[in-house]
């Protein structure tokens, strides 16, 4: 351990923290640091590399290069114990509580011999008393943890770290699982726990949490730090704009043609998942020859949207409707029939197989075709794939080369091809360039707009403000499951679409 | 530590890795004779012979890989979907049952009675392991418990009925059922050696079970399933129809075991038909990473070691459940070694 001359109010210092994950830059350079009593909201994008970040302050991962220092101390990489020793706490997203223990057996834990439990345990038991009491955290320490409301657990992890005197506490997106109550009731405790000098860091991209729970906000995108502000000197819609990026304009693209809708949501609603809203009475058109580029924050419906339109969903109220009829049944099977083309947001888990092969991988929606008496004709499904690799420009070893040896460029063109070969008429891409480089960017973009002009209707949803302005002929905004009005190119500037991403708007609208 | 992909492993780690497992396995036996206090090379040399030193013991060991190959294909057929059919004992049993039964009073003779009965032994099983499948795909029912537990509930089952109406009234009072017809009995594959046509029918099947995996449509929807089910659902493969197809393969498979033991080897049904065929199956299939022609090697060898320790252990007094061992340590290594041929251990 080293000591440097950090100034005392400095509790947490991460200086020059890159970290890669093969191709991918996670984390860029970030350097972040984190007074004492002082709440700091990380704010980012799914994939900007919050967890990351905190991965590796926490030490679960290894940085590439930069330091981690708590109270002026570097932190050796890649040890969580040393992490707890010097007095990090997190709070991970999914709880890492026993069920069938004691909130005071969860709490402790691990932080002593287990021959000497016992002996303690009376005091103990009056220290979590304490504890809770001075940060209002209210659970009795008897109970047992599986009885316990999802926001007792919470407050159980919080007493945790307390316990073993975090000064640090990393909250990962703590109100995903709470309740509008339970999130009031959290703030509180936060303020109370920085007024007794407690730090903390909370991740989260929702933004009017931040605006309440945080002193400072710090911004990533692609792993980069874009922006670092007092909350008191901005706000939500300056946040969106700074989380999806809208400094940089895309070369315009000439507008479409539209022609007649070939798919309507009329009225739709959709279940909530979890803490993924579904769809609340959305109506949409997708017209041909038109891109409708669908705006908004990571995590409001927009999962649910594409769900939908894929075929793994049905509504629970509402219509689908085709070419001015509704579908008998719904399934990826009839969607695929009806002639939607599916781009997937999560191309390793949802797009391909990683096993298969390219030619496997190619074939995937179009193999019942591909059967005579049972056999799979082999043959033309490799001539076929063969094809798509030079149409495509996939670089690959070759046809019969496991997809997961690709770049996810290379991969994402062979689902381009695969989507595109089948000649669809309505196309979903789910953010088609998500993590791609700069060419793969533009090919993919290139082929969507062919594809438009070839009358084709393609709803793009993305969470580039960047990439939906500059494509989409309407661009329309969802926010908590609810879809704004459709804006012609070129009406609406980043700052409006930001005040509609951050559910202004909807009120009167709706 | 930690683990690292290795992209393209090269000829040397796919066949140097699982040859380094079979080092590895004779190593652990020799060491497992002498602690029973014998040479360790003599015993590993008597196990040899024993499998394969005579006619005789050829035979035997070809007699023993026939269940062995069936439930093996069974047990890989189901793994490839990732659906885990621990329950290839109940299905062998539920083949067993119904072949002991039809075959003994048999209404159709001849090789068109044996090709019914086969049908419908099969059919039991494919039948004993559709409950668990359906359990699964429409309430999320972990099929490892009930394909495990299943296994006792058709074991008590033959039990009460061998004790009960099945009970052969010329038995002298053993729990065995009535003889199968001579006229429905498998017919030896060569004539004047110890081998029935249950063997034959166990290449066959892993020949067919191929030609399913690698050519046909319902291996590649199998295999999506089993690689990646949620790409799976989104392209289209119909997932839960596709578990319940590879479930009445699977059923299937393992149920013949039972018909070629009763109807071939042993003629009638008791209640120690199985000395666990179904749960080494599980072995075979693993040792044979699934594959229907490393199915076919990897039952030989089981079986092998089984029929050559038992001789063994009549020679030179070291107790057979050496054989148990190396098994289990032939398991082991060969898992092993087949992760490491994928993945490459970095120390830091």
């Amino acid at each position: 351990m080293t000591r440097t001359g950090t100034a005392p109010d400095i509790v947490l210092r991460l200086d020059g923290i890159t970290k890669r994950f093969g191709a991918l830059t996670a984390n860029d350079a970030v350097s972040l640091s984190l007074a004492r009593g002082e709440v700091v909201a990380l704010l980012g994008e799914n994939g900007a590399g919050k967890t990351t970040l905190m991965n590796i302050l926490f030490g679960h991962y290894t940085a590439d290069a930069g330091t981690v220092e708590v109270m002026g101390q570097v932190l050796p990489p890649g040890t969580p114990r040393a992490a707890i020793a010097a007095g990090v706490g997190m709070v991970h997203q999914h709880f890492t509580l026993a069920d069938n223990l004691s909130v005071l057996d969860n709490i402790l834990l691990g932080t002593r011999p287990l021959w000497s439990f016992r002996l303690n345990r009376a005091a103990a038991r009056a220290r979590v008393r304490a504890l809770a009491q001075d940060f209002g955290l209210k659970v009795a320490p008897e109970a047992r943890t599986g009885a316990l409301s999802v926001g007792e657990r919470q407050r159980v992890e919080i007493l945790k770290a307390l316990y073993r005197e975090a000064q640090v506490l990393i909250l990962d997106e703590p109100t995903a699982v709470l309740t509008p109550q339970e999130s009031e009731a959290l703030f509180a405790t936060l303020r109370r726990a920085t007024a007794r000098g407690l730090s903390v860091i909370f991740i989260s991209h929702k933004l009017h949490e931040v605006m309440a729970a945080a002193d400072r906000v710090v911004v990533l995108r692609h792993g980069k730090v874009v922006g670092e502000v007092a909350t008191a000197d901005t706000s939500p819609p300056a946040l969106a704009a700074m989380m999806v990026g809208a400094e940089v304009a895309l070369p315009r693209v000439a507008a479409g043609v539209p022609g007649p809708v070939l798919l309507r949501l009329d009225d739709v609603t959709t279940p909530d998942e979890g803490a993924r809203p579904g769809l609340k009475q959305v109506s949409l058109n997708l017209r041909a020859g038109q891109i409708t580029g669908l705006a908004g924050v990571s995590g409001n419906g927009q999962a649910a949207l594409a769900d939908l339109l894929s075929g793994l969903i049905v509504p629970t109220s509402g219509r689908l409707i085709l070419s001015d009829a509704a579908p008998a049944e719904w399934s990826p099977r009839a969607a695929l029939a009806a002639g939607i083309g599916r781009i997937p947001e999560d191309r390793h888990k949802t797009g391909t197989i990683a096993d298969f092969t390219l030619t496997e991988n190619a074939i995937l929606e179009t193999y019942p075709q591909l059967t005579r008496a049972g056999l799979l004709d082999h043959r033309t499904a490799r001539r076929f794939t063969e094809e798509l690799i030079a149409d495509y420009d996939v670089r690959c070893p070759g046809p019969e080369a496991r997809i997961r040896l690709l770049s996810g460029g290379n991969m994402q063109k062979l689902i381009l091809g695969r989507v595109l070969e089948a000649r669809p008429k309505i196309i979903l891409a789910n953010q088609p360039v998500r993590g791609l480089d700069i060419g793969a960017v533009a090919y993919v973009h290139s082929r969507l707009i062919a594809a438009r002009d070839a009358g084709a209707a393609v709803l793009l949803i993305s969470e580039d403000l960047d990439e939906i302005m500059g494509l989409s002929d309407v661009v329309q905004v969802i926010s908590e499951g609810r879809l704004s009005p459709g804006f012609a190119r070129g009406t609406m500037g980043a700052a409006e679409l930001g005040q509609w991403m951050a559910g202004a708007g909807f009120d009167h609208a709706a | 530590m930690r683990l690292e992909p290795v992209a393209n492993p090269g000829l040397l780690r796919r066949l140097g890795l699982p040859a380094a497992a079979l080092v590895a396995t004779v190593v652990t036996g020799s060491l497992l004779a002498l602690s029973a206090g014998a040479d360790p090379l003599a015993t590993l040399g008597l196990i040899v012979t024993g499998a394969v030193g005579s006619k005789f013991a050829a035979l035997e060991t070809l007699n023993r890989a026939t269940p062995l190959i069936f439930t093996g294909l069974a047990v890989a057929v189901a793994f490839r979907a990732k659906l885990w059919n621990i329950g290839a004992e109940a299905q062998l049993y539920a083949g067993a049952l119904v072949t002991a039964v039809l075959g003994a009073h048999p209404i159709v003779t001849g090789v068109p009675g044996m090709a019914l009965i086969g049908l419908a032994a099969a059919l039991a099983g494919a039948l004993v392991l559709l409950g668990p499948v359906l359990l699964k795909t429409r309430l999320g029912v972990d099929e490892v418990v009930t394909t495990l537990l299943l296994n006792f509930v058709l074991l008590l089952v033959v039990s009460m009925l061998l004790e009960g109406v099945l009970k052969d009234p010329m038995g002298m009072g053993w729990p065995k059922s009535a003889p199968v017809a001579k006229s429905v009995r498998l017919p030896r594959l060569i004539e004047g050696l110890r081998l029935h046509w249950g063997f034959g029918l166990a290449l066959i099947a892993a020949g067919l079970v191929w030609l399913m995996q690698a050519r046909m449509r319902l291996g590649y929807e199998i295999r999506a399933v089993g690689l990646n089910r949620a790409a799976a659902r989104f392209a289209g493969v119909p997932v839960g129809a596709v578990l319940v197809k590879t479930a009445l393969i699977s059923g299937g498979l393992a149920a013949l075991a039972g018909f070629s033991e009763v109807a071939g080897l042993k003629g009638t049904l008791t209640l120690d038909l199985s000395p666990g065929f179904g749960y080494t199956g599980v072995i075979v299939a693993m040792l044979a990473a699934l594959h229907p022609g490393g199915v076919v090697v990897a039952a030989l060898f089981v079986a092998g070691v089984f029929v050559g320790s038992d001789a063994m252990s009549r020679a030179a007094g070291v107790p057979s459940y050496i054989a148990d061992l190396l098994l289990a340590s032939a398991l082991l290594y060969m898992v092993l070694a087949m992760q490491l041929v994928r993945y490459r251990v970095v120390w830091r």
